[in-house]
């Protein structure tokens, strides 16, 4: 009974015989061309490729970027936490201890000697950016590149360490 | 002399049908997609030339391109054949159709029409059923479930609605007296050009455009193809330009059967203040403007073809069969009786 219906969407099935101006089927159809014919003078949702660009959400997550900190030392420790964090699988890292003289490279002791992040691999969920303790790494609104091999698709420390005259902006991805 | 100057001007008419018919049945393609695209809020194809008109010539060569393949099994002979009949069929309509009054040219009067035989409907109707022909061997040919299937579905359908389709018409008849297309075109420019056979026949006319979608193949009847269940139906196994034909067949016959909806129910070249126009202004000028008036019509009914199609679903297989045998078959008889007994009463 529709009475006892949780979630108030129950509706109860009926066969009952369609009236004679149902049977008509034409005032139906009528009524559908008006619809169509509204939508045919109605506003266009295209955007034509090329001309008009889509604004991107304020947390779209594309291409990832390694941060590095105010004196611009990397702020990545190798810790790993992204790597076991990625339900892709797509991130691996080499560790080393930082030498001294490094201090202005590196943050900590500890840095990623190799970094890599399979693009083909990567979903862009961004659990490694949730899963980072310092606010390392961080999906950008950048977009990945057009390769031709496969291995080409791997990107390293080179292409993901932000440059230093060339800032990363990541405001809109630390609001939330 | 005259025979001479006869087969001029037929030949000359000829070939101007014949390429007004596949232009326009191009560029139906062309406005079938931009129609589609307006009803779902899309803008159509736009990058081919201006407003994307070069669309057509584009999809001509894409189809050229493209291999063709003929299936082993199939048998060759029919395979081959089947396209250029449907496209043979669905051009064919086109020689009785009046296009226009009559344009003089050195003191000769030739009517703008292929040829206008006595018995012009009659001619339709047989061309018409000859349509299932294309499709069925296509299927047959093929040596697919599938296009069998869609063949199979075609033939009945298009069996079962030229019963009603020849019974509306012939109420029509009973009003109109003539089978001959120039006639029943020259009758309606009574009242200034206004008397059209609407007036008389608006349940004629729903029946006879009812069956006019199906003999075309259109949506809501468009089971023969039905791409969501039969994969395309008689023409799954066809590529290439043998498939092009198929398709470019069926906009040719779209376009044919809007020009015989306008001209038997809409006045054909016949337009309000024909007459009192052909008083005023050269004799030629006026037909050329019935002949425009003629082709604004039919592009409405190849719109409202288009229109239609993109607005409802396909009926099912059953509800096809009680629809054309359970309703417009009565319907289409009770007419005939009423168009009789008022003809009777008031002798029209």
């Amino acid at each position: 009974m529709a009475e006892y219906s949780l979630s108030n969407r129950k509706v109860m099935v009926s066969n009952k015989e369609m009236t004679f101006t149902e049977k008509l089927y034409l005032p139906a159809i009528l009524k559908g061309m008006g619809v169509t014919l509204n939508h045919f003078f109605g506003k266009k949702v295209t955007f034509i490729h090329g001309k008009d660009i889509r604004n991107y959400s304020s947390t779209y997550r594309g291409l990832h970027v390694l941060k590095r900190d105010d004196e611009g030392r990397e702020r990545c420790v190798a810790c790993g936490l992204c790597a076991v964090a990625c339900p892709a699988e797509a991130i691996t890292m080499v560790a080393a201890e930082r030498q001294p003289g490094e201090e202005h490279l590196y943050r900590e002791e500890k840095y990623a000697a190799i970094y890599e992040i399979n693009m083909l691999r990567c979903i862009f969920c961004g659990l490694c950016e949730q899963a980072c303790p310092k606010e390392a790494i961080y999906l950008t609104d950048r977009l990945v590149d057009v390769e031709l091999t496969r291995k080409d698709f791997i990107y390293g420390k080179d292409k993901l360490v932000e440059k230093m005259d060339d800032r990363i902006d990541i405001s809109n991805r630390q609001h939330h | 002399m005259g025979l001479e100057a006869l087969l001029i001007e037929k030949t000359i008419i000829v070939v101007i049908v014949f390429i007004v018919t596949l232009t326009i049945a191009a560029y139906s393609t062309y406005g079938e997609r931009k129609v589609a695209a307006f009803i779902q809020d899309r803008i159509g194809p736009n990058k081919a030339g201006p407003y994307g008109l070069m669309q057509p010539l584009a999809d001509g060569i894409k189809m050229l391109m493209k291999e063709d393949f003929v299936p082993q099994q199939a048998n060759k002979f029919l395979f081959h054949i089947a396209p250029g009949l449907s496209m043979l069929t669905a051009l064919m309509v086109s020689a009785v159709i009046p296009w226009g009054k009559t344009i003089i040219i050195g003191g000769r009067s030739i009517p703008i029409q292929v040829t206008d035989i006595n018995i012009g409907i009659l001619y339709v109707l047989s061309v018409v059923s000859l349509g299932v022909y294309g499709v069925m061997i296509g299927g047959w040919a093929s040596n697919n479930k599938y296009s069998l299937m869609g063949a199979l579905r075609a033939s009945s359908q298009m069996i079962s609605y030229e019963l009603p389709m020849g019974l509306s018409l012939i109420a029509l008849l009973m009003v109109t007296g003539t089978m001959s297309f120039s006639e029943i075109a020259a009758q309606q420019s009574g009242w200034n050009g206004m008397q059209w056979n609407i007036i008389y026949q608006p349940i004629g006319f729903v029946l006879f455009l009812i069956c006019a979608f199906a003999e075309a193949n259109r949506t809501p009847f468009d089971l023969p193809e039905c791409e969501a269940e039969l994969v395309g139906g008689y023409h799954t196994e066809y590529s290439s330009m043998k498939l092009g034909f198929f398709l470019f067949a069926e906009y040719a016959h779209m376009f044919v059967s809007s020009a015989i909806i306008s001209t038997l129910y809409f006045g054909g070249y016949n337009f309000p203040g024909i007459n009192t126009l052909y008083e005023m202004l050269p004799h030629n000028i006026v037909t050329l403007i019935g002949v425009g008036v003629l082709m604004i019509k039919t592009l409405f009914f190849i719109f409202l073809f288009m229109w239609v199609r993109w607005t409802i679903p396909r009926f099912r297989y059953d509800q096809l069969m009680n629809l054309g045998w359970k309703r417009l078959v009565p319907i289409a008889i009770a007419n005939i009786i009423i168009t009789a007994g008022v003809v009777l009463l008031f002798d029209k």
